[in-house]
């Protein structure tokens, strides 16, 4: 497919088309959302079917399910503070989701939702609002001396806040792009080193040889990613922990 | 339910003398590998210049004062920049305060 007219088509992986037939066309409905619905799904049976018993002595799913748990519960507190535990639901819906789509996209034909901006920053967008809200809610109109730190001089004042502004509204970028980029960059090397693999191959004699190289490169390639899909799950989640925090003891 | 909370207190002198309760804050931090820190380094800088840019030439079309307002905050950008790396390296106020 990829290897088609010795050209590589490494960014196809990640063009939207319909899903679900006639009724998914009509609606705008595409794989993105076919696999964000399915991520959902499998969230949710995790928690559903792995807490089914609930037993003193757990199972392999319900293992699962509690130490997802438990790690975002345990981030949260360490990150926020013991007030912070109301903000639960939202960092682990966050984490899990995210998670679920970067492991999602590392099945053969699957489609990483994550690896889109508008995906990324949407989820990113929701923190920042969520955070400002955060902060004004609870502090009023103190929210806004964030951006003049105690301590410096009034006269640095027209530079100092515009700065911190810019910086501030600098958080929903680098967030969304941190996890788009890196899911991205994944992704397109997994279909490079894969192409050369069939280019390769198809160069008489010595090129099944030559094609175990880029064969070995994706192997490990592969299990960099799963590393890389769970680390920008929690760098997403742990960095939301810590916005949270600023907004609720500013600075 | 003396008796158990008894136990509990115990329970918990006993794991704080061995050392076995983990510390309260600060042991979950950011992955701090070299190519992890250089590449937020990297948004971080390029994210805030994003943001500087954009509000700069919106305000300029907006007031129609080309280039002047692109020029300050594309600065303003790079300043924020800078601040969210060193933000980055440096210890979290917060954290310790608390």
């Amino acid at each position: 497919m990829a290897a088609e007219g010795n050209a590589i088509d490494a960014l196809g992986q990640f063009v939207l088309y319909p899903a679900l037939g006639q009724v998914g066309a009509a609606v705008g409905f595409t794989n993105s959302n076919l696999y964000m619905l399915f991520a959902g799904a499998l969230i949710v049976a995790l928690m559903v079917y792995g807490m089914r018993e609930a037993a003193m002595v757990p199972g392999r799913m319900q293992g699962l399910a509690e130490s997802a748990y438990g790690f975002i519960d345990d981030m949260v507190v360490a990150q926020v503070g013991e007030e912070g535990r109301r903000f639960f639901p939202f960092v682990f819906t966050l984490f899990m989701f995210i998670l679920f789509g970067n492991m999602l996209g590392l099945f053969p034909y699957a489609f990483t939702f994550t690896s889109h901006i508008t995906v990324t920053f949407a989820l990113a967008a929701t923190v920042f609002v969520l955070v400002t809200a955060v902060a004004i809610a609870l502090h009023g109109r103190k929210f806004f001396g964030y951006f003049m730190p105690e301590g410096a001089p009034m006269w640095l004042a027209p530079i100092i806040i515009p700065v911190e502004i810019v910086s501030y509204l600098s958080r929903p970028i680098s967030l969304s792009v941190r996890l788009f980029a890196n899911m991205m960059a994944g992704h397109v090397m997994l279909k490079v080193f894969a192409t050369f693999v069939v280019m390769l191959a198809g160069l008489g004699t010595v090129g099944p040889v030559l094609s175990l190289m880029p064969l070995a490169l994706n192997i490990a390639l592969v299990a960099f990613e799963v590393l890389v899909a769970f680390l920008q799950a929690y760098v997403f989640a742990i960095l939301t922990c810590i916005y949270l925090h600023d907004a609720v003891h500013l600075h | 339910m003396d008796d158990r909370e008894a136990f509990a207190k115990r329970l918990a002198d006993a794991r704080a003398k061995r050392g076995l309760d983990k510390p309260e804050r600060g042991k979950r931090a950011l992955p701090s590998s070299t190519w992890g820190v250089g590449l937020r380094a990297g948004v971080e800088v390029v994210s805030a210049l994003i943001v500087g840019v954009v509000i700069g030439l919106g305000l300029d079309r907006w007031l129609g004062t080309t280039p002047w307002l692109f020029l300050l905050f594309f600065v303003l950008g790079a300043a924020a920049g800078v601040s969210n790396v060193y933000r980055l390296f440096a210890p979290r106020t917060g954290v310790r305060k608390d």
